[in-house]
């Protein structure tokens, strides 16, 4: 890490702290007033059954549950480029979680990012995509959340660098970055169009990991679903050329969102397998229009491949040479991958038969950063207990630091015609880092 | 030729580079504890130990393994004097078929030479791997836990 990226943060911290002071004054904001935890009789069945689905589609679970730990108790931790932001107990315990907060105060939560004490909350929580959500369904959430099992666990703090720690400087954030108004539809536009594009932008918050963010963790205006990153992986970009070597259809898409694989593309990895197992259980109306909403923003299909002929036929270019590297004298890729992938991956073996993916259509080998690749490689699909899906085996112990480079390169030139990647040294570090936690 | 070191021993071994370390094991070395079982990484039957880390011997050509240590459940012990994880798989009597068991062992070993008293959760999530078809799986618990010292009155009343 160079000195210059943390002399601009300096810079940036300093004038956002003299921005938030004179936001905070204006936009401070009251605790409100406790409830009495509300009994389940007081929800109708029908919003709790609304809202369960709408908690899929946003994820809720995702963050505010940690491995094998009880359903929205909170205490994940997330990781951002600031530090590691816990997500809170949202459990309608009345100590610990949320039973004494009002929809009032729920409703400040998922909009303003303000919670019931009146508290900045950090924009992990998505409320910049919240914000744009209907009454109705912040109603239901509610309604499904205080019906939940409640859950007594106390919130872990957060571990943010200075100046980021101090909650007041969000109020600045909000000023600068956070955009209100309830959803609109496009009149121009198929209902199923606007569903999926309000499901997109206002539950689901895809942008949260597929739009750049600026220095100050915010989504680039002008650049929505250009792609990103989540917790270390690359997020391909929905509104621009994914790295894709065949253009994603609706059908396509929809069949991703709700397996977790799909055969021209690949299967869903890091972050996104956890996405795609909420999505299997809300109704397949739902996933079609959130698939049909981002089919319409990608660009129209090129020819396949046209610009790129050499990557139509795996194994065409050959390197297959040993490489030398500082780890061992002499590594073979073309020998490790012939031993250690090629049952699944290799020509006609006989997982590419049963649906695999070539790696010629792989996006994590064709994409711009050899991240998800290694990430793969490193730590591969693993089994989730209790759910059908790919798998894929961790290669983490099997190979060193320096076969698992070899082998990416590999794979680039094999598989893809694009140019080697720049980056697969520093990619398996950060993967090591990271952890195949997710 | 290649060599390789198992169990402390250098062999030289006549064989391709992406070979799997399982058939060099079993057909060059006679070493046949480690069993094979689906050959894709899915079972987990093969498992030994490279450097420390359990890893699935029918998915490591042996192109990887220069310079590096493998240990296998012949490494462990023998049936006349077994070492402390073969023994406690033995008097929690873990094997039904016992196919899956020479992996089992061999990941349980590498779990506890990492972490000598794991958590429950650890121990379930470095197992995870490997598959049991006969349902043995809370014998083979039950074993890990008696290796690693806990007390097995305590595990038997989760």
């Amino acid at each position: 890490m160079s000195i210059r990226p943390r002399r601009v943060a300096g810079i940036a911290a300093v004038v956002v702290i003299g921005a938030a002071l004179a936001a905070y004054a204006v936009a401070w904001q009251p605790a409100i007033a406790p409830i009495e935890p509300p009994a389940r009789a007081a929800f109708p069945a029908a919003d709790i059954a609304g809202g369960a689905e709408l908690a899929a589609l946003g994820d809720c679970a995702v963050c505010h549950t940690v491995p094998n730990g009880p359903p929205y108790a909170g205490g994940r931790g997330v990781p951002t480029p600031f530090g590691t932001v816990h997500a809170t107990n949202i459990t309608p315990d009345p100590d610990t979680g949320i039973g004494r907060w009002s929809l009032p105060a729920f409703r400040r939560a998922m909009r303003d990012g303000v919670d019931r004490a009146g508290r900045n909350l950090y924009p992990v929580l998505p409320y910049p995509h919240f914000i744009h959500a209907t009454e109705a369904d912040i109603a239901a959430i509610y309604a499904f959340l205080m019906t939940r099992r409640p859950v007594q666990r106390e919130d872990r703090a957060n571990d943010l660098r200075f100046p980021f720690n101090a909650r007041p400087l969000l109020a600045g954030w909000n000023l600068l970055f956070l955009r209100s108004g309830e959803w609109r539809p496009d009149p121009v536009r198929s209902p199923e169009w606007n569903r999926g594009a309000y499901l997109v932008e206002a539950i689901g918050h895809c942008g949260a990991c597929h739009t750049p963010h600026n220095f100050l963790g915010a989504e680039q205006s002008g650049a929505t679903l250009a792609g990103g990153e989540a917790e270390g992986w690359y997020a391909p970009p929905l509104g621009s050329a994914p790295p894709a070597s065949r253009p994603w259809s609706a059908d396509q898409l929809a069949t991703y969102l709700r397996t977790g694989l799909e055969q021209g593309h690949g299967a869903a990895a890091g972050p996104m397998t956890a996405v795609t197992r909420q999505l299997a259980t809300v109704p397949e109306e739902d996933v079609r229009a959130l698939a049909v909403y981002i089919a319409s923003l990608m660009p129209s299909p090129a020819p396949f491949d046209a610009a790129n002929p050499g990557a139509a036929s795996p194994g065409s270019a050959n390197p297959g040479a040993a490489v030398s590297s500082g780890v061992h004298p002499v590594i073979d890729p073309e020998a490790i991958f012939d031993g250690a992938c090629g049952a699944c991956h290799g020509a006609d073996a006989p997982m590419t038969l049963g649906g695999a993916p070539s790696l010629t259509l792989s996006t994590a080998v064709r994409a711009p950063t050899a991240r998800n690749a290694v990430a793969m490689i490193l730590y591969g699909l693993p089994w989730r207990e209790g759910h059908t899906g790919p798998y894929m085996p961790a290669f983490a112990g099997a190979l060193t630091d320096g076969q698992i480079a070899a082998l990416a390169d590999y794979l680039r030139a094999r598989y893809t015609a694009l140019p080697p990647w720049p980056d697969v040294e520093a990619a398996i570090q950060q993967a090591k880092r990271q952890g195949g936690g997710t | 030729m290649m060599k390789l070191t198992v169990n402390g021993r250098e062999h030289a071994v006549d064989a391709e580079p992406d070979t799997p370390l399982l058939y060099v094991l079993r057909d060059d070395l006679g070493l046949n504890g480690a069993k094979f079982g689906c050959g894709l990484g899915q079972c987990g039957a093969c498992t030994v130990i490279v450097d420390g880390e359990a890893v699935f011997s029918c998915l490591t050509p042996i192109a990887t393994l220069a310079g590096r240590a493998v240990t296998t459940i012949e490494g462990l012990g023998s049936a006349q004097a077994p070492g402390p994880v073969q023994r406690a798989f033995i008097e929690e009597q873990a094997a039904q078929c016992g196919y899956c068991i020479a992996g089992m062992v061999m990941r349980a070993q590498a779990l506890l030479t990492r972490t000598a008293r794991p958590s429950e959760q650890q121990i379930r999530d470095a197992m995870n791997p490997n598959l049991c078809r006969c349902g043995t799986q809370m014998r083979i618990l039950a074993a890990v836990r008696r290796a690693a010292g806990m007390v097995p009155e305590k595990a038997a009343a989760r």
